[in-house]
């Protein structure tokens, strides 16, 4: 008498992890994410134009912390998604963690070059200059290019599962340089200030943190909300690149 | 509005920039998702349905 293994059944993660069923729990999220972002903008935006006072030392231009921080946050956190991202798609080899690498990679790219690009209208009046070969903005102008440089590599595979692997060594590769953006105001000599959330706190007055803390919480739910829609496009995306591969698979069947 | 001093270019400058890079991000992940939902529509529409909507109807 032979006796069959039993079938191991997927555990709660797994089931909500397939795209397809990704596809039905997170249609129900993306309005009131749109919302909640809508909202947080609103209410940050209000705080950093009429309810904040100006910097003792950098006076008015203070305010463009309040996008250059949040920013400067994502581009690392971004990084972060596409590197625990990569270790789904080599450990588990799940779709959805390719998907997820794939749709985060544009979406960390711009805000790098957001946080670069107020990052240099904020050095100008605060140190003279737009930009400096520092130790941190050095490596969050590489950080920009790497996230280029993914975003291209991914258009040049046809097979997207078996790119999503290469994609995904590369990735965790580059994740070395995310320590590094964190550290290098404390290694290197630098103009740039030292982080402003250490393990004591904020280093700054509540009514500067105040603004600060909701535009993060806004550029945070952006990203959430953003990201969420792109993968659900890049699945459907999927989806119909293999139904018109089995369509014209098909048509060659009949005709031989 | 408040008075942003003398370096009121670079702030509106920032904010500018910002929402400029947001929007265009906004509307790419937008056009994006609706350019996939046409061609899925469009699929179905020629009968051109994944197996488990073919054996559903």
């Amino acid at each position: 008498m032979t006796q069959t293994a039993p079938t191991k059944q997927p555990n709660w993660f797994s089931r909500l992890a397939h795209p397809g069923v990704y596809l039905n729990w997170s249609a129900y999220l993306v309005v009131p994410l749109i919302i909640a972002t809508i909202i947080t903008f609103g209410i940050g935006l209000w705080f950093a134009f009429f309810n904040s006072p100006a910097d003792y030392q950098m006076g008015e231009t203070v305010r463009i912390m309040y996008i250059h921080v949040p920013n400067a946050w994502l581009s690392q956190m971004v990084y972060a998604v596409m590197a625990v991202s990569a270790i789904g798609s080599l450990v588990w080899r799940h779709p959805l963690a390719d998907v997820s690498m794939k749709a985060a990679a544009p979406l960390g790219a711009a805000f790098t070059a957001i946080a670069l690009f107020t990052g240099a209208l904020w050095g100008r009046p605060t140190w003279g200059t737009f930009w400096e070969w520092d130790g941190r903005m050095t490596s969050t102008l590489i950080l920009f290019l790497m996230y280029v440089g993914l975003v291209a590599l991914w258009s040049t595979f046809n097979d997207q599962s078996k790119g999503a692997r290469t994609i995904a060594v590369f990735t965790l590769v580059g994740a070395i340089n995310i320590p590094i953006i964190k550290f290098s105001v404390d290694w290197w000599n630098t103009l740039h200030q030292p982080s402003i959330i250490s393990t004591e706190g904020l280093s700054m007055p509540a009514s500067i943190a105040t603004p600060l803390l909701i535009m993060m919480l806004a550029f945070t739910l952006l990203f959430f909300t953003l990201h969420m829609v792109a993968m659900r496009s890049e699945i459907l995306r999927r989806r119909a690149n293999n139904l018109e591969r089995r369509h014209i698979a098909q048509k060659m069947d009949v005709t031989s | 509005m408040i008075d942003l001093g003398p370096h009121i270019l670079f702030i509106l400058g920032s904010y500018i920039g910002a929402a400029l890079v947001v929007m265009l991000l906004i509307f790419g992940v937008w056009a994006g998702s609706n350019k996939q939902k046409k061609r899925l529509a469009d699929l179905e529409a020629q009968g051109i349905v994944r197996r488990s909507q073919s054996t559903e109807s």
